[in-house]
């Protein structure tokens, strides 16, 4: 048989092979839609050219500007910034006291808390509606902000909290012995140390909130996000040079984000699973 | 939020009309059966992909990072942009048919979309939603598989049991209440697909969402819509308790 | 039951030699201790012997065979890690029985098998809990049945007592003992802790960044330390060291004393004439006027004032500051001392250790 360090070799090769492939597998549709979000049509249809060589941004300026696009990416970027902001005003408080505070049903609140993000958030969609049409919040932006942040408040609750709970008290109770407010250490030491943590979850909460489809597309008729946009313009059929160009806007904000704060976010990910 | 739910109980209009107008609709089955279907062909496959990623990542291979961080990539991808990503590589002028044509593999394009090619069009759901989904899977397992403590495993190698043993009988059993929230977290997200099935099938692969969708927005039923809803928390719910009823572990991570 | 020879053997990470070189003999049915502190490699040349390391030169041999690039399975070895590893989702009956049925042994074999070793380490009403049930003690009982139980060729420890509290540390320490008596496996054993070495091995081989600096019995180790490391970090307290300057006529003169050493010594230090050497005594061996053994020959007296007293129970020390060194000397608790006051001690010259002030090396 294989003497040992030929064994080695084989499984190394095994190893490598897989990698690569792993890679190329998710790698590949991604580089490739984006190039023909940007190749030019005569390329496209042409039947020996499978890779373009010649590229244009006209479609993606005619997405954007001709089929009310930017608009509509205008509208994600607002929900997306609203849904972090109310989400982090609400869930922020939440999280420090679950994290530092001993209260009777804590348990039970945190259970509560993970048993909501597990629910179908189609089932509040729909009612959702019904009421938004009745208090006039239908079709708003703001009543979509509303709907994101029940979405990702629990999320971010259980992510602040483990993260406030990773921070010493030890730390702010210094702080208070040599002179600060409970609620000034918070700010000047606490805050600080968390921000790391904080800043993926908020991009975490960014990237649900833009590519959130389902409400958005119920709610909205005029002021439509991107996701949802996109999907009735592909409903009612578009030529697909247009539906390449749109994979780039969606796709690659987020994709830059995670660029920047990939290990937070993998372990932020691995702590909300209880 | 709360106040929501209570709405939905009591979907608008005669509860019980829009029941049975809804299980009169052939659609309703239709799409109760692919949603269950494509729940049950998407799972297993990922969580086998999935298992096999954390395993190879665990490896800790130089450069394992630049894997990590591609193998998450598809978490930050709507699912309205995958579609649209696996229509452009599946399309007849996309990349897959214009590739094999190219080596003359094909001599016509092989057809994914439109109504008469449903099958393919299962096919291409699948393939997209495992590319997906998977990543989500992925991060869970290699959590718990980090989790393990490396001594346990050198244990076992030390008393003679070989790569094959080892998976079998100490990493897998201790990767059990990874496997669990993973498969929980990914079929209650299953029952919801939605954005890649219309965007690559529209209505010809109705599953439930696309239905309460569809009914929402086109029809403006809004009875029948907040009915298809409850049917996937229904669904979502019954599986919940059910994994949490028979996939228990009961030992606790000791030292 | 089998020897293991270990020849030149090399184990790199990166640029750290943790282990550089060690050649080792280690007698069939011997325990052998590898003493050391924290990152002298006596851990990594432990794991080098379980197969756990591959090594980077020099071979091993078990016996006759040489396994020095045989995957764990092969060597029919035991381990004891540090932190037990036990598996949590296993009984204790199926942790102990693992390596038999992963060696395909019947089962009613392994049922006996699992008996013996289970009673012999006094955990055979444990048979069915989980590890999460019992105590520290308990389960590091559960490692060394399951070490035990295919009888190996080889047993390996890796400072298993280092988890336990004192009382039960001191109480296991004879139980491992005695049960290796009993079995006559070849135990390689690694421990930072002196008192272990010197209570439980047969030999102890003490390590410093890679290297085996002297390998002997206990009583060598102790009594004839082949250089300083060795000298100082066994024995508690630590050996007294203090420099001298090695004169005409053979004198050796410190800080605060000048005298002749024993005859025996005087010829070796002649090569040493006008350096500097670094004498090393024992505080158990510098004495009290009235409480000293009775057939003490040949002493130095020393005057000196009580610095610091420590009174540890059977004993006390007394750090005696003379000159600009401080002798660490050990008496019998009934002694009364003033702090502060002067003393006058006696070193017991036939005990004396010198060592080369460059080296490190004893001079004997």
């Amino acid at each position: 048989m294989l003497n040992p360090n030929g064994r080695e070799l084989l499984k190394r090769i095994a190893l490598y092979t897989s990698v690569t492939i792993a890679a190329c597998w998710i790698l590949a549709p991604i580089i490739i839609s984006l190039l023909y979000g940007f190749a030019s049509p005569e390329d496209y249809y042409d039947k020996y050219k499978v890779i373009p060589l010649h590229f244009t941004f006209k479609h993606v300026y005619e997405l954007l500007f001709v089929l009310d696009s930017f608009r509509a990416v205008l509208n994600s970027l607002a929900v997306a910034l609203g849904t972090i902001a109310l989400s982090f005003l609400l869930g922020l408080p939440a999280g420090y006291a679950l994290a530092k505070f001993v209260f009777p049903g804590k348990d039970t609140l945190k259970l509560l808390i993970v048993v909501t993000r597990m629910f179908p958030i189609m089932v509040i969609a729909v009612p959702l509606t019904v009421l938004y049409i009745r208090i006039g919040l239908s079709d708003t932006l703001i009543g979509l902000v509303l709907a994101h942040t029940a979405m990702s408040l629990p999320f971010v609750v259980l992510i602040t909290s483990s993260i406030f709970a990773g921070i010493p008290t030890d730390y702010e109770e210094a702080a208070m012995v040599f002179g600060l407010s409970r609620v000034s250490s918070f700010l000047r030491i606490t805050l600080p140390l968390a921000l790391p943590g904080l800043a993926a979850t908020a991009m975490f909460t960014f990237i649900i909130s833009w590519n959130e489809v389902f409400i958005a597309s119920v709610l909205m008729l005029v002021n439509r996000t991107l996701p949802a946009h996109i999907l009735t313009m592909v409903t009612y059929g578009c030529p697909d040079y247009y539906k390449f160009a749109a994979i780039s806007i969606m796709v690659l904000p987020a994709m830059s984000f995670v660029l920047i704060a990939r290990k937070y976010l993998i372990s932020m990910w691995g702590i909300t699973i209880r | 939020m709360a106040q929501a739910v209570a709405l939905a109980s009591s979907g608008p209009g005669g509860l019980i009309a829009n029941v049975a107008n809804m299980l009169a609709d052939p659609y309703f089955y239709e799409a109760l059966t692919n949603t269950l279907l494509l729940a049950a062909m998407i799972i297993p496959l990922q969580v086998a992909l999935a298992l096999g990623f954390a395993l190879l990542i665990n490896t800790k291979f130089p450069g394992y990072n630049i894997l990590l961080y591609i193998l998450v990539l598809p978490l930050t991808i709507s699912d309205v942009a995958a579609g649209l990503i696996w229509y452009s590589m599946l399309s007849p002028y996309g990349f897959l048919n214009k590739f094999l044509i190219d080596l003359r593999i094909l001599k016509r394009p092989i057809y994914f979309f439109g109504y008469q090619f449903k099958r393919m069009e299962y096919l291409a759901i699948v393939i997209t939603e495992v590319w997906r989904a998977t990543a989500i899977v992925f991060v869970i397992i290699l959590a718990g598989l980090q989790m393990i403590s490396k001594e346990y495993l050198e244990a076992a190698e030390v008393f003679g049991a070989g790569s094959l043993q080892r998976l079998k009988h100490i990493t897998l059993p201790l990767l059990k209440p990874s496997l669990q929230a993973a498969l929980i977290i990914r079929t209650l997200f299953a029952f919801q697909v939605f954005g890649q099935v219309w965007i690559l099938a529209g209505r010809d692969v109705p599953v439930l969402a696309g239905e309460a969708y569809y009914q929402q927005v086109e029809i403006k039923n809004y009875g029948r819509a907040a009915l298809y809803s409850l049917i996937i928390a229904v669904l979502s719910m019954a599986v919940g308790w059910f994994y949490i009823r028979f996939l228990k572990s009961t030992y606790i991570e000791g030292g | 039951m089998v020897e293991v020879k270990l020849r030149g053997v090399k184990k790199y990470f990166g640029k750290v030699r943790a282990v550089d070189g060690i050649s080792l003999d280690i007698r069939d049915g011997e325990f052998i201790v590898l003493l050391g502190p924290s990152g002298c490699g006596k851990t990594t040349t432990l794991r080098c012997i379980a197969g756990l390391e591959k090594v980077d030169g020099g071979r091993i041999y078990f016996g006759n065979r040489d396994v020095t690039y045989l995957p764990p399975k092969e060597r029919n070895v035991s381990m004891v890690f540090q932190s037990y590893a036990v598996w949590p989702h296993m009984t204790v009956y199926d942790n102990i029985a693992f390596p038999l049925k992963i060696r395909k042994y019947p089962k009613a074999e392994i049922k006996r098998k699992v008996k013996w070793a289970s009673e012999l380490l006094r955990i055979d009403d444990l048979l069915d809990r989980y590890p999460h049930q019992l105590s520290g003690g308990q389960r590091q009982r559960v490692a060394v049945a399951r070490a035990i139980v295919i009888e190996p060729e080889v047993l390996l420890m890796d400072e298993p007592l280092s988890n336990l509290d004192a009382l039960l540390r001191v109480k296991m320490r004879s139980e491992l003992k005695k049960l290796q008596r009993d079995l006559k496996v070849t135990t390689v054993y690694v421990t930072h802790d002196q008192v272990e070495a010197m209570t439980m091995g047969d030999r102890i081989a003490v390590m410093d960044r890679g290297k085996i600096l002297q390998v002997g019995s206990p009583e060598e180790i102790y009594l004839k330390p082949a250089n300083v490391f060795v000298a100082g970090f066994v024995g508690s307290p630590q050996m007294n060291f203090f420099k001298v300057k090695v004169e005409e006529g053979i004198k050796l003169s410190s800080s605060f004393i000048s005298f002749k050493p024993p005859t025996e010594l005087r010829e070796k230090l002649k090569p040493y004439l006008d350096r500097y050497l670094i004498l090393g005594i024992r505080p158990e061996h510098i004495y009290l006027r009235g409480y000293e053994p009775p057939n003490l020959k040949e002493v130095v007296k020393v005057k000196g004032h009580v610095d610091f007293i420590e009174l540890l129970g059977s004993d006390t020390i007394i750090h005696v500051k003379a000159g600009n060194d401080t002798l660490l000397v050990k008496v019998p608790m009934r002694v009364n001392v003033n702090l502060g006051g002067v003393i006058e001690v006696m070193l017991d010259l036939r005990q004396i250790n010198l060592f080369d002030e460059v080296k490190g090396e004893a001079v004997r």
